[in-house]
């Protein structure tokens, strides 16, 4: 399972929970849970990239900011080093916070347009204790990793265009020097052009600073190019986690050979058969029983409904959480799309 | 062949204290009955202003240029007045948006608003209308269309709610469809079931689709031909296949070249369009690809007109001699 020379476990997240109450009514009582993330395991190795895969509404953010206690889990450990990190105190987590970063997808609505491009980098620094005079040479250091000049200390996020503001979000988060990086759509509200330049950036940090990413995004391609294995959730679970390699060629779980077959790929003439699920992604706050996709499975049994199955090797590290894992769909559910 | 759609020279521009915002500068193309065309390009390059502009849907500061000429099916929309256009919109050509929320109205029944429709332009009343818009929900594939009829835009997921829009959309057997962005707002999985019903209902009913996305990987599953858009013009334009397997214009290579494909590692490279989309407000002069293609050379300075090589076009100088010959581009030979 190493990948890359993937070292040591970084991260590690064990039957992690995170339910958001539902509230209705005058008196905004409590009327259900949303089950954003249901019993996640889920580790992450020393310089590897995890993606992260999941169509909105899955829980894959919240699973993202829940590893770095960004959101409080409702139950489940999450170890960071060795230490528990669900356990940490203010100050502690403070200090443990140093190694984990966050870049986000929304590069306006996370940097705050007062402040200069100097301020906003250098403000992890500040909070960190780092004296003043270090600071500026950190944040034009930084700075110029990214792609950005010097010139860029005195302006404000505004002047700046999507990608130039999604570098600002990187230099933000790398400052720091942190062990460990969640990108949570980190490219998706760029334009296709300027995708790629964010892409080969993440990808050249992370050799020059030795950094572990934890990508999430919805898109398999962008995923799949980036990271070395992928887990994919469907409704607050991981169902299929293997090498990108293994995931493209041998998907076991008949929801990541349907998203897999569902992706508009741009060659003309390659109209291969296409899974169409039907329906839609039941709601998180009354899951199904048993096994949570089996609404929309092509291969449901009645066992799908009775017995949840549990993540399990299927070789080679490759795990799937289906009774009829590896199965191909019949051919009924495949449809010839296109022209 | 006949064509259904024929846009030439289409100018709109958005008048501001700044000066003029030239979202629209140029663009010609042509649509034949019962094909679908596919008009790429990235945010700010026209071409949700272009899909407005052909049915007059721009409003002021927005003006189309008097030298713009849109015909449809032998009548110049331009110039058309406001009331017989009305009686083209929502009938002869309709439109699907993005986001159907935004679209649908949220007072009004689903069955309601699609009946509406069908009152207005076929002069059908009450029961007949309703019935109507129960055939067009079972035609796009509501499932208990009947019950669903009564229901409001929020009960439904954002799938039906699109599914709904194109039930709307359908509902006079409009000639031509106009879908900007209809699966952008979209999950894949439902993405594709929205695909195959369009490309399932354009089988059934003949009509003809524009579809404008940003998403490459849905032009080729879905169109016939395409139009690729670069601030404001058209770069290149022709068959799907031969536009993305030996695309002319390098603005066209690079795209295509700087998505990873499913299935691709970092092992290779993507390639990188530098810089960033040029501002309206000031286009680069001559070729406005320039400052940003790996090939550009003294010619560049002047603006390229489309120009011919079989069986697409492309506005590039490179093009003036025929067909470019396939050359890796100087940023990934040094790579």
């Amino acid at each position: 399972m190493n990948t890359n020379g993937a070292g040591p476990i970084l991260i590690e997240a064990k039957d992690v929970r995170k339910f958001f109450p539902v509230r209705a009514g005058l008196l905004r009582r409590t009327v259900g849970q949303v089950h954003a993330v249901d019993g996640v395991d889920l580790e992450v190795r020393r310089g590897e990239t995890v993606g992260l895969v999941g169509e909105s509404g899955c829980g894959k953010s919240t699973l993202g900011r829940t590893l770095l206690r960004l959101i409080e889990p409702t139950s489940g450990t999450i170890t960071f080093e060795g230490a528990d990190v669900t356990s940490l105190s203010r100050k502690a987590l403070k200090a443990a916070r140093r190694d984990m970063q966050i870049i986000f997808q929304d590069s306006v609505g996370s940097l705050d347009p007062r402040m200069r491009v100097r301020d906003l980098v250098g403000e992890g620094l500040a909070i960190h204790g780092v004296p003043r005079g270090e600071r500026a040479d950190r944040v034009v250091d930084v700075l110029d990793r990214v792609g950005l000049g010097e010139e860029t200390l005195r302006r404000y996020p505004h002047q700046f265009s999507g990608g130039q503001r999604q570098r600002i979000g990187i230099a933000r988060a790398l400052v720091l020097r942190p062990k460990l990086v969640v990108a949570d759509e980190p490219v998706s509200a760029l334009d296709v052009s300027i995708q790629s330049q964010v892409l080969n950036l993440l990808v050249e940090l992370k050799q020059v600073f030795g950094l572990t990413y934890l990508f999430v995004a919805h898109d398999l391609a962008v995923v799949g190019y980036i990271s070395d294995r992928i887990a994919v959730m469907y409704l607050g679970k991981i169902v299929e986690f293997a090498t990108a390699a293994d995931l493209f060629a041998r998907p076991l779980h008949p929801y990541t050979q349907a998203l897999l077959s569902a992706i508009p790929v741009p060659e003309p003439g390659r109209k291969t058969a296409r899974i169409v699920l039907q329906g839609d992604v039941p709601s998180p706050v009354d899951p199904p029983s048993g096994c949570r996709f089996r609404t929309r499975c092509p291969l449901a049994q009645p066992i799908c409904a009775e017995q949840e199955p549990p993540l399990e090797s299927h070789g080679d590290g490759h795990l799937a959480a289906c009774h009829f894992a590896g199965t191909a769909i019949p051919e009924p559910f495949k449809h010839p799309l296109g022209v | 062949m006949e064509n259904l759609l024929e846009v030439a020279n289409l100018r709109t521009w958005f008048e501001s204290q700044g000066g003029a915002i030239r979202a629209v500068d140029g663009v010609d193309f042509t649509l034949g009955a019962g094909r679908t065309l596919g008009i790429v390009g990235e945010s700010g390059s026209g071409k949700s202003v272009t899909a407005l502009s052909i049915m007059r849907l721009v409003e002021p500061p927005g003006r189309i240029h008097e030298e713009s000429s849109v015909l449809f099916d032998g009548r110049e929309l331009t110039t058309l007045p406001e009331r017989q256009l009305e009686s083209i919109r929502g009938a002869e050509i309709s439109m699907v948006f993005q986001e159907p929320m935004t679209s649908l109205n949220p007072v009004y029944a689903v069955g309601e608003q699609i009946a509406e429709s069908v009152r207005i332009h076929r002069r059908v009343k009450g029961r007949a209308a309703r019935a109507r818009a129960l055939e067009m929900l079972e035609l796009v594939g509501i499932p208990e269309a009947s019950r669903r009829l009564d229901d409001y835009p929020h009960q439904l997921s954002g799938g039906m709610r699109q599914r709904v829009m194109i039930a709307m959309a359908l509902a006079c057997d409009p000639k031509l469809i106009i879908a900007d962005e209809p699966t952008t707002a979209l999950d894949v999985t439902i993405q594709a079931q929205i695909l195959e019903l369009l490309a399932e209902l354009r089988e059934r009913l003949g009509m003809a689709i524009l579809l404008i996305t940003h998403d490459l990987g849905v032009v080729a599953e879905m169109c016939d031909d395409v139009v690729v858009m670069y601030a404001g013009r058209v770069v290149e334009r022709g068959p799907v296949r031969e536009v993305f397997t030996t695309p002319q214009h390098p603005y066209t290579e690079a795209l295509l070249q700087s998505i990873p494909m499913l299935g691709m590692t970092q092992a290779e490279p993507l390639r990188v369009i530098r810089g960033s989309v040029p501002s309206p407000r000031d286009w680069p002069e001559g070729c406005r690809f320039r400052p940003r293609c790996d090939y550009a050379f003294e010619k560049c300075i002047e603006l390229p007109p489309l120009l011919t090589v079989e069986p697409q076009e492309s506005a590039c100088w490179l093009c003036e001699h025929g067909r470019r010959m396939p050359a890796p581009p100087p940023s990934m030979v040094k790579a």
